[in-house]
């Protein structure tokens, strides 16, 4: 018996199955403008007569009718970086188009959260943004920016940052030096807001951006805690969804 | 009184209250009934009705006008600032349009700036309402309520007796017990209606003019969902949630509706439409009336005062009286007080009750549902 969780991020739409003690297969697609579509494909592709319990999270997450079971991407980021990282005190994810700060208790359960989606300057969507102005790939960026310096970016909005990331190169700085400023002023702003709860060491940092090695030094910096993450954070959501159908499914 | 209807339509009747008021309102007017508009719990209702006014809660609470308000004032204000003030400013509601009178009270910031400019062009008094709940407050607000009636009697050429005030102070001390009896049998286990129906309840009957025959449809309430529970008609076991914070009617009551369309139950109200300003009596045996109305009204706990021990000691009553498995703070946009008091009421939901916490920042629009709807999913998933 298998059980599936799909997490129907912004920008991308991740599935995971579970079979009660492995992950067997995962896979990710972009969320694209016709995210409906997106999730069917995901969903028929990883989909089989063995998976007995599906259950679907993230912002699209009421586009999969097929779905068992609706739950929130903050139960399921909570449940699923538990499963990657046993005995962490708080998941911090920057997802592309919200951050969220999770506590969860000694049995991993979630006791606390906090989410922004107001604001696009702390998630994943402001370096994408930045990194586009600048023309430089997203998948190189721990390259791009090895031993720069930071230059201080100012604004507190995406929409405004862009037009100081303009007149910046207009004065010639340097690219990497820029684009570690952004990564720089989203860690800050990260930091800041998941410290209004009281995290628990060591957080587990996931969403797309816990790939980039020089995210997780800046995260680390200013929280001044342990940040840990795991080449299979970004599906964190999914897993958790996952797991969470397992269990419905064992009880069904 | 016995219930011809059965309780949801009762309920909706209840919602729609405002609305069918709107008529009532004229009549009162052709027949000669002086109108007074008033915004808030701290308005001494009393002295209004003690010289036969009718009564009219102003606070708008839809973004219908809110365009019209942001030619005037700041974008980022309060909504239920600027929803007010946009009716106001175009006559949309009839009862502004109605209102002989608009009564304000200096509470936060963004509301006693608005009245300045709403007196522009609508006869507007404005009682100065201190920011501590000291015994010099007590005193000068006793002052204010005197300057109140002096000032009703000189506009309506009326004289207002202290026998018409302590008259008014029973009837409406009638009405509040009325009201905290049917918010009482959310204390049963499990709750015998949604908070959504007892909302339009609290909130309806403070659009009905005739006040003896709204407490007697509240007692028939009463007893009918007694009826009710005892045949076993009643919600299953849910998280039983408080909702706290500013208030909530209108625009924002969809932070309810995603409370119970998630599997929760909103219990107990302690904003400005639930116990906050239902649960404390005026004392009728005290002579001096307006001290007794002075202390009653300054009494309430919102987030105006400074500091504001009331709420925390209402908000711990209704936690345990109700059984209470976790709070939720509505908080309206760029309402500065509820907002900077989030902290100290979180500390003190899940330190001295070890119960979640979690508040919330929305406006009347709704834009934001979707997200509104993953927090409250998530916090319920949490319980």
């Amino acid at each position: 018996m298998y059980s599936l969780g799909i997490d129907s991020g912004s920008t991308m739409i991740k599935g995971v199955l579970f079979d009660g003690k492995d992950i067997i297969a995962y896979k990710k697609i972009p969320t694209s403008a016709n995210p409906k579509e997106s999730i069917q494909n995901l969903y028929k592709e990883l989909y089989s007569d063995k998976v007995a319990y599906v259950v679907a999270t993230g912002y699209g997450r009421l586009l999969l009718p097929e779905a068992d079971r609706y739950v929130t991407e903050i139960t399921c980021h909570g449940t699923g970086a538990a499963y990657l990282s046993q005995e962490i005190g708080a998941v911090i994810d920057i997802g592309g188009q919200d951050c969220k700060a999770i506590l969860l208790d000694e049995n991993q359960h979630v006791i606390d959260f906090l989410m922004n989606d107001k604001c696009a300057a702390g998630t994943g969507r402001f370096i994408e943004m930045m990194m586009r102005i600048l023309e430089e790939p997203m998948s190189y960026l721990d390259n791009f920016v090895k031993g720069k310096n930071p230059i201080s970016i100012s604004s507190m909005c995406a929409v405004f940052a862009e037009g100081e990331i303009v007149s910046l190169l207009a004065k010639g700085a340097d690219k990497g030096d820029i684009a570690l400023g952004i990564i720089h002023s989203i860690c800050r702003r990260t930091a800041f807001f998941a410290e209004r709860l009281k995290l628990a060491d060591p957080v587990f940092f996931s969403g797309g951006l816990a790939g980039f090695q020089v995210f997780r030094d800046t995260l680390e910096f200013y929280l001044k805690r342990a940040v840990k993450t795991n080449t299979m954070a970004q599906y964190a959501g999914a897993i958790g969804a996952a797991l969470i159908g397992y269990k419905k499914a064992a009880v069904k | 009184m016995e219930l011809v209807k059965d309780l949801p339509e009762v309920f909706d009747e209840f919602a729609q209250q405002r609305k069918n008021s709107f008529l009532a309102v004229k009549e009162l007017k052709e027949k000669g009934t002086p109108v007074v508009g008033a915004f808030c719990t701290y308005f001494p209702q009393e002295i209004a009705l003690a010289m036969g006014a009718a009564v009219v809660g102003l606070c708008s609470t839809s973004d219908e006008t809110v365009p019209d308000a942001e030619k005037d004032l700041p974008r980022n204000l309060c909504p239920l600032i600027k929803s007010s003030y946009g009716f106001a400013k175009t006559d949309k509601c009839p009862f502004f349009y109605f209102s002989d009178l608009i009564v304000g009270e200096t509470t936060c910031d963004g509301k006693k700036k608005m009245y300045e400019y709403l007196a522009e062009f609508k006869p507007v008094h404005v009682m100065e309402l201190p920011n501590c709940q000291s015994e010099n407050g007590y005193k000068m607000y006793r002052d204010e309520i005197i300057r109140f009636k002096d000032a009703l009697e000189e506009r309506f050429n009326v004289i207002i007796t202290v026998e018409q005030i302590k008259e008014a102070i029973k009837l409406k001390n009638s009405e509040r017990k009325a009201l905290i009896a049917l918010y009482e049998l959310m204390k049963m286990e499990p709750a015998p209606m949604l908070g959504d129906d007892l909302y339009k309840i609290l909130y309806g009957s403070t659009f009905k003019f005739d006040k003896q025959a709204a407490i007697d449809e509240i007692y028939a309430v009463i007893n009918q969902v007694k009826k009710e529970y005892d045949e076993g008609k009643h919600l299953s076991k849910r998280p039983r949630i408080l909702v706290t914070g500013s208030p909530i009617s209108g625009g924002a009551s969809k932070v309810i509706k995603a409370i119970e369309d998630n599997g929760g139950v909103v219990i107990a109200f302690e904003n400005c439409g639930g116990a906050k300003s239902i649960e404390e009596m005026v004392d009728e045996e005290n002579p001096d009336v307006y001290e007794a109305l002075a202390n009653r009204y300054l009494n309430i706990g919102c987030s105006c005062m400074s500091p504001n021990p009331n709420r925390y000691r209402l908000m711990g009553e209704l936690i345990e009286d109700y059984k209470i498995d976790a709070v939720l703070d509505v908080i309206l946009q760029a309402c500065h007080t509820y907002n900077v008091e989030t902290l100290g009421i979180k500390r003190f939901v899940n330190e001295r009750y070890n119960i979640p916490y979690m508040s919330l920042e929305t406006d009347y629009s709704t834009a934001d549902i979707g997200q509104i709807n993953t927090r409250v999913a998530a916090f319920i998933e949490m319980l």
